[in-house]
């Protein structure tokens, strides 16, 4: 063993890569794919450090410069590169400082509905019989529902805290995962490696933890980008009909709410957090888009 | 076939109960409804006589039974705010949302089903690209953002149409374009792969074959049979649509069940609220029934179980 040559940890590259940096290595040759990263890696940081690219600071109002179109046209104020708000606050500002919430929000309600999505899916596809129909009715039910007419409901009775909204609308979202996750399962379950993993003595949750699920992440992880743009849109949703985290937060929703009222003086308060929001939504399922397709071992990807 | 209708029908009733149990557990996630509809610095004694008056003092299941048996009856008790009937303010807009969203759907279903079509038909043509590219940017885009651009273009600044209320068809024309905009992307994607499976079938080559021309080809051998999923994908909208009236009608003012739900959430008019929820399920429940029967006549592979 030991006089064996150990690999050159000085040359990285030569070593085979494993099958995220294949994935990765993948997505990196398709401009839609590294556009929509760019995108949602600089939401991010506005997100993580807006103090940081905020021209201004997002809260500071003022009455003499209410209003004001983009700096480059007229009666704009130089260092108000988008215009101020109805209160003289910088729109470029809290756009930047906006990512926060609607990331963090989005994030952690995709997460809520992965887990007890996911959860619902390996057991409605693996147990099966009596399981599987009700877990079934029930995702029927909920995919179909109005459901952001309950979300919106259950956020006004409850209150719109980031907690609440992020629990309400990870629960909103949950059956979409269940159903792919069913699906995979049902199609990996009676596969032979599944069978040789059960006849060498596997338990259940052995055979769901090391035989199933990693056979269906990738399924997971391209789902769990398409959801994450359709929260983006429902808390852009909720925070518009002023149910999303209340002000004097910024969130994009909220800004053009506010700037609804100002349509016919000023364009500006409304239309620029819009333009952000379908930025990030249009990243997202770009990148879901390339994921799938990096994922996929059998497309040529040549 | 009597027999897949009748048990269709049954299947709706489990249902028609859980959305009963969720508008009724809507005043009482939060544990007290009194804390919802009264003012918080109610007495005490104000708080129990208002708990005895709407029998909120008896045991839960009980209060479920007496709510689920009066809805039924189409009774969801008194609004709040205009101490009529809930469900005579539902009914009242009702009409009005029904123009809205019918004029949404035919508009999604003129433009994205022949839009689906000429995008298998030419695929990846310039055409095909434009098609998936709009679609793409159509998903991207909040209806109710999308709404706002509406009103700013063509209120604010052409001042072509008016920017909200109902009464004309110049009314009718930014809320239903806004509306059907979501649906025409999901319908003309569905389509698009409905009828590239078909294109390629055997039955549509014998077609051609006997010497029939491209028109006919693809707009009735193969339509008809990429219609059938299609359709299920348009029954599954109505969720959709229904939940997207919610903002395009708040957004243009529109006086119609979804500007009435957001305002009585705003003023916590919770009869309003659950007599929405249930009206909008109930709506829900039944197209789906629609959809289910109509499948099943449309495609006779369907057996009738």
């Amino acid at each position: 063993m030991t006089d064996q040559p150990a690999p050159a940890p000085a040359a990285p590259d030569a070593r085979p890569r494993g099958q995220w940096g294949l994935v990765f290595g993948r997505l990196m040759r398709k401009p839609a794919a590294i556009f929509g990263l760019a995108i949602l890696l600089l939401f991010i940081a506005w997100a993580l450090f807006p103090a940081l690219f905020s021209p201004q600071d997002a809260y500071a109002q003022s009455l003499v410069r209410r209003l004001r179109p983009p700096s480059f046209l007229d009666r704009g104020v130089d260092g108000y590169l988008l215009g101020t708000d109805h209160l003289g606050r910088d729109i470029l500002s809290r756009i930047i400082h906006g990512a926060r919430v609607t990331l963090l929000v989005s994030f952690f309600a995709v997460l809520i509905a992965s887990v007890v999505g996911i959860w619902a899916g390996l057991l409605a596809g693996f147990v099966g019989g009596t399981t599987d129909a009700v877990i079934l009715r029930l995702i029927d039910m909920q995919l179909a529902f109005p459901v952001v007419l309950l979300v919106i409901a259950l956020v006004a009775v409850l209150g719109p805290s980031v907690t609440n909204l992020i629990i309400l609308m990870g629960l909103s979202a949950w059956p979409r995962f269940a159903r792919i996750v069913r699906g995979s399962v049902l199609s990996v379950r009676g596969l032979e490696y599944v069978d040789a993993a059960r006849s060498i003595g596997a338990g259940r949750s052995r055979i769901l933890v090391h035989h199933i699920l990693p056979n269906i992440l990738s399924a997971i992880i391209v789902y769990a980008s398409f959801e994450l743009a359709r929260m983006v849109l429902l808390e852009a949703t909720l925070s518009f009909l002023g149910l999303g985290v209340q002000p004097p937060t910024p969130t994009w929703g909220g800004m053009i709410n506010d700037g609804k009222n100002y349509l016919s003086i000023s364009w500006a308060a409304s239309l620029f957090p819009g333009i952000a929001i379908a930025l990030i939504v249009l990243a997202l399922n770009l990148l879901g888009d390339e994921l799938r397709d990096a994922l996929d071992p059998q497309l040529s990807h040549d | 076939m009597l027999r897949y209708v009748l048990r269709r029908i049954v299947l709706t009733v489990p249902v028609i109960a859980g959305i009963l149990l969720i508008s009724f557990l809507l005043t009482h996630v939060s544990g007290d409804p009194t804390d919802l509809i009264l003012p918080p610095d109610t007495p005490d004694e104000a708080r129990a006589l208002f708990r005895e008056k709407h029998g909120l003092d008896r045991p839960i299941w009980v209060q479920f039974y007496v709510f689920s048996l009066h809805a039924l009856q189409g009774d969801f008790g008194n609004s709040l705010r205009f101490h009529e009937p809930a469900v005579k303010l539902v009914t009242d807009r009702l009409g009005a949302t029904t123009e809205l969203a019918m004029a949404a759907m035919a508009l999604a279903i003129a433009v994205g089903i022949p839009a689906g079509v000429v995008a298998a038909y030419r695929r990846n043509t310039a055409a095909d690209v434009a098609i998936r590219a709009v679609s793409l940017f159509g998903q991207a885009v909040p209806s109710f953002y999308l709404g706002i651009v509406a009103i700013l273009v063509f209120a604010v600044w052409l001042g072509w149409l008016p920017s909200g209320g109902r009464g004309t068809l110049a009314h009718l024309a930014l809320p239903a374009i806004t509306l059907a905009l979501g649906l025409v992307a999901l319908i003309a994607r569905t389509t698009r792969s409905c009828m590239l499976d078909v294109l390629n079938q055997d039955y549509v080559r014998t077609a051609r074959a006997k010497g029939l021309g491209e028109a006919p080809v693809v707009w009735v051998h193969a339509l008809r049979n990429a219609f059938i999923p299609v359709l299920t994908v348009i029954g599954l909208q109505v969720g959709f649509l229904l939940g997207g009236v919610v903002v395009t009608e708040t957004v243009f003012s529109w006086p119609g069940v979804g500007r009435l739900a957001v305002q009585a959430i705003y003023a916590r008019d919770f009869p309003v609220v659950q007599a929405v929820v249930f009206f909008f399920a109930l709506i829900f429940v039944i197209v789906n029934l629609i959809v289910d029967l109509l499948y099943a006549v449309l495609d006779p592979r369907i057996g009738y179980r």
